[in-house]
């Protein structure tokens, strides 16, 4: 008899099953009260508004590839400046026949970001690819060496220039601001007190003003005949202005530390950089991964702020190819395009730091 | 206070000294935690110290591989003067294993790479033969299925276990205990206590911050008492549960044996 019971007493212990439907998952989700109601009529219309016409703009008037003189007839988007422009929105003023080469130096980064995503491909045989692809594209860039003709970095510009400054500037930044939280948590005084004036005053003052230190107030310094390429000296800006902000919030992660790894890994006998190297980086670099790709991402974007000193970058080709009298007005459509480059490589960027994270977060 | 001798250790000990503690004081900033601490531990001898809270066991036992730092009387392990000289300090931390009340194992790191990393860092055994160190000790805890996985995903007291292999792998002279077993659920303790006990009977040098008063009847060779940074008293385990001696010692074992 007990047994017979059994079947149908599993059965009711089973979740109850829920159709909700299309009507349901409506009213639940966008109408269980009058202000949500309210909100999904308002945000509805809104759309209603501004969706069609957009896709109406730019997909169905649109015009794709023709001269300019074609846009002036058309109603929607003149996509046109694309075609017609992106090779000095992209190469800037790199001589034209010999564009292939920061195209080759391009295609080299991408290849090595994108293995470099796989963490099974971190070994010393990558960090020895990194050296030479580095190598290699610069002197894809500068030329003057093998055969290649010599182009000046005056000439560098468009996304070159912007991937040039972020992909330098972040990788060096990062161990920059690494090693300055460990200072700032020194228990020597005379680095300690270094390494927090230097992280509180570059934090407080903006970056335009450090890069225009860096064009304007910084040459004067040298002695008379030396000169500094503006491109380092931009790039040097910047890498001193993200490592701060990093440092700081590398120190957050240092400070969440328990006392207890700390000491578990000094009382066998490992010495402070095996420590740190060890158990305390590998932890606390983990845990603020999210607030130190923002920092990566704004920097990145920062990087646009060379115009001021009169570098090309990406977005200074843009507004360059914008002051043609032929695609004088189309500003929208070329940095709708430029808006689409930096998304993705901001997107990128904290796609893969999620995806870190989870993979990383596999021991806890 | 008149300080009690402690009682000489048990016999069959060897008379070579592993730990020498001669009037050492601490403070922290003006609060006098450890006033005058005299200890001599004998090689292979086993000392259980009980005490209430805040008495300054744990920081007799951290001065001993220098987590804490004393301010005066000498402390020497193993022939060597703890002082500031960083190259004997980290001499001494690999002669002395130390196992935490919350056992500290590193989380990010698998078992057995908890267990490699001391020999392989601090040691420079060669990896293969740090993990086949790890292997056998990790199967002396009753543990060797769970190399490969993560701190997180084990019990208390699995972790404690494996915290004790991981100062084993060093090959100390001296195991420090702070509270073992204090911070695991009951079922486990038993499975931590067995293992020290294994340890204990194989000659292993200890020093146990323990209130497992049972622990402390079958392995130690002296008990000592402490209370307000002093030694109060230290007998042999017999005399010392059946013939306290001081006011003190008999209202903490009235407390913690009813
Ligand atoms: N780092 C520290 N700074 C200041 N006081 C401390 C510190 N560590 C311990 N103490 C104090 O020293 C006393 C002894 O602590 P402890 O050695 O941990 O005692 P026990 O282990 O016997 O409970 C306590 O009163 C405690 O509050
Ligand atoms: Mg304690």
């Amino acid at each position: 008899m007990a047994n017979a019971i059994q079947p149908s007493r599993k059965e009711e212990i089973k979740p109850p099953v829920v159709h909700v439907g299309v009507v349901g998952w409506i009213r639940k989700n966008l109408f269980n009260n009058w202000l949500n109601s309210l909100l999904t009529v308002v945000t509805v219309f809104l759309l209603l508004k501004t969706v069609p016409p957009f896709v109406r703009w730019a997909f169905i008037d649109s015009v794709w590839n023709t001269p300019a003189q074609a846009c002036r007839h058309a109603t929607g988007a003149c996509w046109s400046i694309i075609p017609h422009n992106y090779r000095f929105i992209i190469f800037g003023f790199f001589p034209y026949n010999l564009q292939w080469r920061p195209l080759l130096a391009m295609i080299m980064l991408f290849v090595l970001l994108f293995f470099s995503q796989n963490r099974k491909h971190w070994k010393k045989s990558l960090a020895y690819s990194w050296i030479a692809g580095l190598f290699i594209m610069g002197l894809l860039l500068k030329g003057g060496l093998f055969g290649l003709k010599s182009v000046e970095s005056t000439q560098w510009g468009g996304l070159v220039l912007t991937l040039l400054l972020s992909v330098f500037g972040l990788t060096a930044a990062y161990p920059l601001g690494v090693v300055l939280a460990l200072g700032r948590q020194s228990k020597m005084p005379a680095v300690k007190t270094l390494c927090i004036v230097y992280i509180e005053m570059i934090r407080g003052v903006p970056l335009i003003s450090l890069l225009f230190m860096a064009s304007i107030i910084f040459p004067l310094f040298l002695p008379e005949g030396v000169t500094i390429n503006k491109i380092i000296r931009a790039q040097a800006a910047i890498i001193l202005f993200t490592a701060a902000y990093i440092a700081e919030v590398v120190r957050g992660g240092l400070q969440a530390m328990a006392k207890g790894q700390y000491e578990a890994a000094e009382s066998m006998g490992l010495n402070y950089y095996q420590t740190m190297r060890l158990i305390i980086l590998p932890q606390a670099l983990k845990i603020v991964i999210p607030p130190t790709v923002s920092i990566l991402i704004s920097a990145f974007k920062d990087t646009s702020l060379v115009v001021i000193i009169a570098l090309y970058d990406l977005l200074k080709t843009t507004q360059t190819v914008l002051s043609d009298p032929r695609w004088l007005g189309y500003s929208r459509e070329a940095y709708i395009f430029v808006a689409i480059i930096y998304f993705l490589g901001c997107f990128s960027m904290s796609n893969y730091s999620r995806k870190l994270e989870k993979e990383l977060s596999r021991g806890d | 206070m008149d300080k009690e001798p402690t009682a000489p250790a048990g016999q069959g000990l060897s008379q070579e000294l592993i730990i020498e503690i001669i009037d050492m004081h601490k403070w922290f900033g003006d609060f006098h935690v450890l006033q005058g601490i005299d200890l001599s531990v004998h090689k292979q001898e086993r000392i259980v110290i009980c005490g209430p809270s805040g008495s300054g066991k744990s920081t007799l036992i951290r001065c001993i591989n220098r987590l804490e730092e004393h301010q005066r009387g000498r402390i020497v392990v193993d022939g060597i003067e703890l002082t500031s000289n960083i190259k004997n300090i980290e001499k001494i931390r690999t002669e002395v294993g130390m196992v935490f009340q919350h056992f500290n194992l590193f989380p990010h790191l698998s078992i057995i790479e908890n267990l490699t990393l001391g020999p392989i860092w601090v040691r420079k055994t060669p990896k293969k033969e740090a993990e086949e160190t790890a292997m056998y000790y990790l199967e002396k805890v009753h543990i060797a299925e769970q190399a490969k996985k993560y701190p997180g995903q084990l019990s208390g007291g699995q972790q404690q276990r494996v915290a004790i292999a991981r100062s084993l792998c060093m090959n100390p002279k001296v195991m420090l205990f702070d509270e073992p077993t204090s911070a695991l659920d009951p079922e486990m303790i038993k499975e931590v206590l067995d293992v020290m006990i294994e340890l204990a009977q194989e000659g292993m040098t200890m020093i146990v911050v323990t209130h497992e008063m049972g622990f402390a009847k079958s392995v130690a060779h002296r008990v000592l008492f402490m209370d307000s940074g002093q030694i109060v008293e230290g007998n042999t385990p017999e005399e010392f549960f059946e013939n306290p001696r001081h006011d003190r010692t008999k209202l903490f074992l009235s407390q913690i044996l009813h």
